[in-house]
């Protein structure tokens, strides 16, 4: 019996590795697969959002501290990239720690104050930030106003990054992705991956143990600024334009929320899956039925969203354990 | 005399806004639900009273109802089509839920009318009286009356009612309410219908005044969201006060400053206010 269960999961084991090799080969081959720029581009855009949605998700996900204002940080990194190039011509790159070292400062200030606090004052102190930002940059000529910031039109040398195919960018996405999931996973193991999801599961209970969970709390949101500004200022790089919906917008918070939620908040993977879902999703929607300003591609994705939260709130998560569960009545 | 006049007019908006903002607290008090798509809900009235307007001729009299009820209707609906099945997941599901309402109710409605700015015409309710030296724009003074009144009206609804001691019951203690009685999804979907029929209210009031366009929700929105934190989570009196003083505040920085900066200075405020004091003006620690 015990032999059954034994060789049961190894072969599950055998099985999550062969998967797991599999979707690693499939993300580092992806762009020589298809000859088509329209995928390769998609490609990249997944890699992009993947990160920014990773990053939410330090935060989001395993401190279950729900900021709808990341486009804050992520602007910061675009807009740095491109106004250093616009004002001393520099290189889009060199402007992003600028950007981070802002993003930093920002963070601090919003999440001080609101991450002491319980409930939903962090969510809607992000997105006041966020909008802010925005309307002082909407404002401010000397930042673009509201036609925004270009960066070089063709590239003076390598160190631009500038490139007419999609592919290197999304290895450089993809790279950056893996050191941040790299990162994500050391930290679910630390310390300080069990005091996030602690504080997640229950803040009282965890501040009675002695954690810390305000310090933490912050400490996860730094983490998470860094890396948004960091994938702002690749966005930058690659389309090489920003202006304040771009930049600021606050459709794009919720996309990073939502891409994170889809495939599951405070999991390592989930924000990776939920990007890969989304990004296509939209895409696809635009080219059917046109952008044009006709705002139908908004009604379907929309409309997909609450399909989602309607019939499975829990993300794909809940989606597969259901599908398991099934499976298993079925076999028994 | 100026400075009279443009507080006058701050006055009267943020009477508006007390409504809208009624609305939204009502919910968010009850469920811990904040609806993402409450802008959206205000914009939907404005095109009520439009069309109601344009296409039937009719004037306030007919469209305000007309937009509560339809209103309430949509409330309800949301409640137990969407609202319902989301609060047993994650408070995640709940902001998708509601923000993807919030893009299918804006594009629709992008689809239909366009993106083109609409409005009603100024003078439907008469042409600007003077008096003692203020001028009144009927409009706008009929609009924060009635808006006023009514955001009195639901906190007189809640605090002096046998209904309304039954929906604080639920939003105080779901399980305690089910133990004496009160069925709590009834009175939730009583509070998404009265919470959705004063933010028809205050939409059809403020087209009125106010350009008409898809996305005006957005910013109205935020408003909400800041008003709503200002004067505490679930106080209607605390959402009457902080959207009085956020109306006088915006048009005080409009004149001061400039137009473009009055949301700047509004979520100033609020951030300011998130720092000294975050249970909100007249919220409980």
């Amino acid at each position: 019996m015990s032999a059954q269960i034994a060789a049961r999961a190894l072969t599950r084991g055998v099985g999550n590795l062969v998967l797991g090799v599999l979707a690693l080969a499939a993300l580092l081959c992806w762009p020589l697969l298809v000859d088509n720029v329209f995928y390769q581009r998609i490609g990249a855009l997944v890699m992009l959002s993947a990160l920014s949605a990773s990053a939410w998700n330090l935060v989001g996900g395993y401190a279950g501290q729900i900021s709808i204002g990341h486009v804050l940080f992520f602007g910061c990194g675009a807009y740095a990239s491109l106004l250093g190039y616009t004002w001393f011509e520099w290189a889009p790159m060199v402007g992003a720690p600028v950007g981070i070292a802002l993003s930093l400062l920002l963070a601090t200030i919003v999440g001080t104050p609101t991450l002491r606090l319980k409930g939903h004052y962090f969510s809607m102190a992000t997105i006041a930030l966020a909008e802010l930002a925005r309307i002082i940059v909407v404002n401010s000529p000397v930042l673009g106003g509201g036609v925004g910031v270009s960066g070089p039109a063709l590239p003076r040398s390598m160190a631009d990054l500038s490139f007419i195919s999609p592919v290197p960018y999304y290895y450089i996405f993809g790279g950056v992705l893996a050191v941040l999931l790299l990162f994500t996973w050391q930290m679910s193991r630390s310390r300080m991956g069990y005091y996030l999801r602690a504080i997640r599961g229950q803040e009282r209970a965890a501040r009675s143990l002695g954690v810390p969970a305000p310090r933490f709390k912050l400490y996860a949101l730094l983490v998470s600024a860094g890396f948004t500004s960091l994938a702002g200022s690749l966005y930058a790089t690659m389309v090489g334009f920003v202006d304040p919906d771009s930049g600021f917008g606050i459709l794009l918070s919720v996309k990073m929320v939502i891409a994170a939620a889809l495939g599951g908040a405070g999991t390592l993977f989930g924000p990776l899956v939920g990007a890969a879902l989304l990004v296509p999703l939209e895409e696809f929607t635009n080219a059917m039925f046109g952008g044009g300003g006709t705002g139908i591609t908004y009604v379907v994705y929309g409309a997909i969203i609450v399909f989602i939260s309607r019939f499975a709130p829990g993300g794909l998560a809940e989606i597969l354990t259901r599908l398991q569960a099934w499976r298993a009545r079925r076999a028994g | 005399m100026i400075l009279a006049q443009v507080v006058l007019n701050g006055f009267l908006m943020g009477a508006v806004y007390a409504l809208f903002s009624s609305g939204l607290t009502l919910i968010w008090g009850m469920m811990n639900v904040v609806n993402f798509a409450h802008g959206d809900f205000v914009m939907i009235a404005m095109y009520v009273a439009f069309v109601v307007f344009t296409a039937l001729h009719l004037g306030p009299v007919f469209f305000v109802p007309a937009a509560a009820m339809l209103l309430f209707l949509l409330g309800v609906t949301v409640y137990f089509g969407l609202v319902r099945h989301v609060m047993r997941g994650p408070m995640l599901a709940q902001i998708l839920g509601t923000f993807g309402l919030a893009l299918v109710l804006r594009y629709a409605t992008l689809w239909i009318f366009t993106a083109n700015f609409v409005s009603l015409p100024e003078n439907l309710l008469g042409d600007v009286v003077t008096f003692a030296g203020l001028r009144l724009e009927p409009s706008r003074v009929a609009a924060g009356i009635a808006a006023l009144a009514l955001t009195i009206g639901l906190h007189l609804l809640l605090t002096r009612t046998a209904l309304g001691s039954r929906l604080l019951a639920v939003a105080e203690d779901r399980n305690a309410a089910m133990l004496v009685g009160i069925r709590p999804d009834p009175m939730q979907a009583l509070a998404w219908g009265l919470g959705a029929a004063c933010t028809g209210v205050a939409g059809a009031l403020i087209a009125l005044f106010f350009y008409i366009s898809p996305l005006v929700g957005e910013s109205l929105a935020l408003i909400a969201f800041v008003v709503v934190c200002l004067g505490g989570f679930g106080s209607v009196p605390g959402a009457l006060v902080a959207g009085l003083t956020i109306g006088v505040v915006e048009s005080l920085t409009s004149f001061w400053i400039g137009p473009a900066f009055k949301d700047v200075v509004v979520f100033v405020l609020f951030l300011g206010v998130l720092w000294f004091r975050p249970q909100g003006l007249l919220g409980k620690a």
